[in-house]
């Protein structure tokens, strides 16, 4: 048997993906006003997406750590298509329009950067040396700053946080964690100065919502109405108050997770946070199984990058951090994070059929 | 990969491993951060949380805007705005629905229907929705519920505005009526437009102009206190206000040709020929709009809807009757068009075959009008002229120019479900009925009979076509809109249809000899003319109910009234320079001339003189 021929899906982790998106056309029913145009609307990108994912899977990582460099580069050129278009077009750009589909390159990156830096970490033998984590660092920041010029500050954090998870992995050493981590402590006053003054001011209301309860406090005051009135048990699937009645805003894309909380319950919530933990954590395992370092640390990156969305999105809903737009994976209505997030879970099938011990 | 250096696979998985576990450690504290928030807000704070949102102090409350106005062409209001109270009730603020319905019920009249409509919306909205129990109220009964109301929680006493159509059934098929939006209207419609809104246009100019009259909705962040009771407005966008519209129509000339169709059933389309505009609209009997604002009672609308005098039929738009002799004008354009002779004549001997001993097609006039040519046969509305020129012209060409009059389509009024009614063509039978063209049915279509159907406004329309050189304008309602907060008035420009292309010198010998048709001895119209100070060009027409066997004879007196003849009657004045063409419909009225006449005739007079009709004698 060839390598190219071995292809098997991972049950439990396709369990899972199954599960939470069943999980999404429920809680969307509710939140969509009962819309079934908008169901079904999301049934097709979920369909879509699973294709994409096995589409993904079939490719091996030989052929993906070949390709790495090619998808990169060609990432960071539409990146700069798509600022320069920007800039002639005097407005915020963040899509390309190929015809029959609209496509953001940004969305790209968030497989094609992890890919890269672990591509430049495998040159060298692990744990990575300091030349090989400065030209990891380089690789995350061309990137970074595009999307940053977009202005996408939110995508480019999330963007920047896959690669330095990578680098992570690679066993960078502690000491220079430690130096990283006060840099970042001493710049943080100047970032302070850096940051639009609407994305300081959505900091300082997560500090005291109340000061401007219908103006930047609202999106945070309603959501935790939401959540907290869920009780327990939750006041029934159609029957959320703050949900049904209009109070939350978003609440189809950004927002959902306030409205499945208000209408299952902690009980519901915590189900919901384990089926998370579930699909994280198969997918950890997978990345350990993983016969090479490439494979590892990119499936662990995209292990953890998940894990990152589902933290800012509920931490946000819950009003623990700041609005940033990310939506809640698989769940939110939306199709462009799903198709990228799929195409990582294709990656991590992949690794599974191709894993350590099939040698 | 040659340029690789030499690897301890061993050293690099034990890299990994151990930076997995510090994640690992990291997403667990991550999950538990969540979870600890989750059960903060969930569970420890739930009483509080849970007390916001019942009396969520703060919400978005969206404010219907007010709806345009329909006024008729001289500024009286058809469609208005008064205001009323109704009282709405929260289900989910009442303990106990049924003990608060029957103290309610001691303050305020409600009746089975009322309860029953409650009880039904209560089962379709969520609980928390404000649900309307009676609508209407009196000031006395509104006064009643105002002092009373701290007994009541959950049930708000408002003042909406409520659509009210003055002049009731007068005009109501072209004005139409709103009403609740029900479930089959939430499918179609875009709900963002439709927020705080509960009713809309179901009918007529209503529905038509939907998008102009309704305006925009605004919305208000209010302070409610823990009973769910307005405290305070905090901030508002204004809803911004609909357009008012102005009809075409005069109501006045409306009532006198309603008034004129009496207790017939039947229609008045008056149309003024230059433009298209719709002076009159008359379909009668009517219906009282009024009663549809609120929901009209099951049993109410079973008697309007199985009444057979069908008050919700609009006959003017979708009546389809046979145009009878009232078709001839336009079959003499079509023959001039195709080069017959105006001067050719034709022997009527009271009958009309095909061959020899043959089936034969009866003329109205028994014993027969003699050597006719195309002016006689109009005046004196002589059928067997029109057979032979019907058998000559054939089906096809008779269907492609009157076609041009707009017969057998739709005229593109601006109101909903117009018929088309039927032109009927060799392809059409083919097509519909699977089966070949007679030439019998030839004949008769010459005098608008057989398959030949025609709407009320269709005939109208070609009748202007014809006081307008020949030029058909579209026929239209909307004369203007006007902007509530601005007061710009908007006027709807004239759109012409087409031209037809007919020859002015046809056009002044089909009009000189509907002009006889009321100003010479022999016109068939010859009592509506007489002392008339305008000229009127016109035709009279009768359409047969029933087939009428070959060996018998049409006696009035012994068919059924529901078997009697339609009466007809088209007509255009001053002939000269026309400024009003009139169709007339009288369902079972007999003789187009005698009955369906003097409809038209009082129709015009008032229009152009401004003289009222004559009141009937009264014999007591």
């Amino acid at each position: 048997m060839t390598e190219q021929k071995k292809f098997s899906i991972d049950w439990a982790l396709m369990t899972g993906l199954l599960t939470l998106s069943a999980i999404s056309l429920f809680v969307l029913y509710s939140a969509g006003d009962q819309n079934t145009d908008l169901l079904i609307r999301q049934s097709i990108r979920i369909t879509l997406a699973f294709v994409v994912m096995l589409v993904v899977a079939r490719v091996t990582p030989e052929q993906l750590l070949r390709w790495t460099p090619y998808i990169y580069s060609i990432g960071i050129l539409l990146l700069v298509i798509v600022l320069g278009a920007g800039v002639i077009g005097k407005g915020a750009q963040r899509w390309i329009d190929i015809g029959f589909v609209r496509f953001q390159p940004a969305e790209m990156m968030k497989l094609a950067v992890p890919m890269m830096v672990a591509w430049v970490m495998v040159k060298k033998p692990l744990p990575a040396s300091l030349p090989t984590v400065i030209l990891g660092f380089i690789v995350v920041a061309i990137p970074a700053f595009l999307v940053i010029k977009q202005p996408d500050l939110g995508t480019a954090i999330l963007i920047a946080a896959s690669g330095l998870v990578v680098i992570f992995f690679a066993g960078m050493s502690w000491r220079i964690i430690a130096v990283l981590a006060g840099l970042l402590a001493a710049a943080a006053p100047l970032g302070w100065y850096l940051i639009r003054d609407y994305q300081r001011q959505r900091i300082l209301t997560l500090f005291d919502p109340w000061s401007d309860p219908l103006g930047a406090g609202y999106h945070t005051i309603q959501s935790a109405i939401a959540v907290g009135s869920g009780g327990m048990y939750g006041k029934g699937w159609l029957n959320g108050s703050q949900s049904q009645l209009d109070f939350i805003p978003e609440r189809s894309t950004d927002f959902i997770f306030a409205v499945f909380s208000e209408e299952f319950g902690f009980i519901g919530s915590m189900i919901l946070l384990l089926a998370y933990l579930f699909v994280i954590g198969r997918s950890l395992y997978i990345a350990i199984e993983a016969k090479d370092s490439y494979t590892r640390l990119l499936c662990g990156s995209l292990a953890v990058t998940f894990a990152i969305y589902v933290f800012v999105n509920i931490g946000m809903v819950t009003g623990i951090l700041p609005i940033v737009g990310v939506p809640l994976p698989l769940i939110s209505y939306g199709g462009t994070s799903m198709v990228s997030l799929m195409a990582g879970f294709g990656i991590l099938m992949s690794a599974y059929s191709n894993r350590w011990f099939m040698h | 990969m040659p340029d690789f250096e030499i690897k301890d696979v061993f050293r690099e998985t034990r890299v990994f491993t151990s930076r997995s576990i510090v994640i690992g450690v990291l997403l667990m504290l991550l999950m538990a951060i969540l979870l600890t928030r989750l059960f903060y807000l969930q569970v420890v704070e739930y009483d509080r949380y849970n007390t916001l949102s019942k009396n969520n102090r703060i919400s978005v409350v969206p404010k219907a805007p007010v709806r345009g106005l329909i006024f008729d062409r001289n500024g009286i209001p058809l469609a208005r705005n008064v205001p009323s109270y109704t009282l709405e009730v929260v289900p989910d603020q009442v303990r106990d629905m049924d003990a608060l319905l029957d103290e309610l019920g001691k303050l305020v009249k409600l009746t089975e229907y009322d309860l029953k409509l409650f009880r039904r919306d209560i089962k379709r909205h969520a609980k928390f929705d404000t649900i309307v129990l009676r609508s209407q109220l009196t000031d006395e009964e509104a006064a009643r519920f105002a002092v009373n109301r701290y007994r009541f929680e959950g049930v708000e006493l408002r003042a909406r505005l409520e659509r009210n159509y003055p002049l009731k059934e007068s005009g109501a098929h072209a004005v139409g009526y709103v009403g609740r939006i029900s479930t089959r209207d939430l499918e179609k419609i875009d709900k963002t437009l439709y927020r705080g809104i509960d009713f809309l246009g179901k009918t007529g100019i209503e529905s038509f102009y939907e998008d102009i009259l309704r305006g925009e909705s605004g919305f208000d962040h209010i302070e409610t206190n823990a009973h769910g009771r307005v405290v305070r407005t905090i901030s508002n966008t204004p809803s911004v206000p609909g357009k008012n519209i102005y009809l075409t129509i005069d109501s006045e000339l409306q009532l006198i040709a309603e008034q004129a169709l009496g207790d017939y059933r039947g229609s008045v389309v008056a149309i003024k020929p230059s433009t298209g505009e719709i002076l009159a609209f008359a379909s009668t009997p009517s219906y009282d709009p009024n009663a549809f604002v609120f929901g009209i009672s099951n049993a109410d609308y079973s008697a309007l809807r199985d009444s057979p005098d069908t008050p919700l039929l609009n006959r003017a738009l979708r009546g389809r009757y046979a145009p009878g002799s009232t078709i001839k004008p336009f079959m003499g354009m079509v023959g001039l068009k195709l080069k017959q002779s105006p001067a050719k004549k034709v022997y009527c001997p009271g009958f009309y075959t095909l061959s020899k001993g043959g089936r034969r097609f009866r003329c109205w006039k028994h014993s027969g009008h003699g050597s006719v040519d195309l002016h006689d046969s109009v005046v004196q509305s002589c059928d067997v002229y029109f057979y032979d020129l019907a058998h000559h012209l054939g089906i096809d060409a008779m269907h492609d120019s009157l076609s041009q009059f707009g017969f057998g389509s739709k005229t593109g009024i601006d109101l909903n479900g117009e018929s088309a009614a039927l032109l009927p063509s060799r392809q059409w039978k083919r097509a519909a009925r699977d089966q070949p063209w007679y030439p019998g049915e030839t004949v008769i279509a010459g005098i608008g009979q057989g398959y030949v159907l025609a709407t009320p406004l269709q005939l109208a329309s070609a009748t202007s076509a014809l006081a307008n050189q020949g030029v058909r304008m579209k026929p239209h309602l909307l004369m203007a809109e006007e902007d509530t907060v601005s007061n710009e008035k908007n006027v709807n420009k004239p759109v012409m249809l087409n031209s037809g292309e007919w020859n002015a010198d046809d056009l002044s010998i089909i009009i000189q000899a509907m002009v006889d048709v009321t100003d010479s001895p022999r016109g068939t119209a010859r009592r509506i003319g007489a002392g008339s100070p305008y000229k009127i060009a016109a035709k009279t027409g009768t359409a047969q109910v029933i087939g009428i066997k070959q060996n018998e004879r049409y006696i009035e007196s012994e068919v059924a009234p529901r078997h009697r003849d339609h009466a007809l009657f088209v007509a255009f004045a001053p002939a000269e320079k026309p400024d009003i063409a009139v169709a007339v419909i009288a369902e079972n009225g007999g003789h187009g001339g005698s009955t369906a006449g003097p409809i038209a005739h009082k129709v015009m007079d008032y229009y152009l003189l401004g003289k009222q009709p004559a009141k009937e004698a009264d014999p007591s």
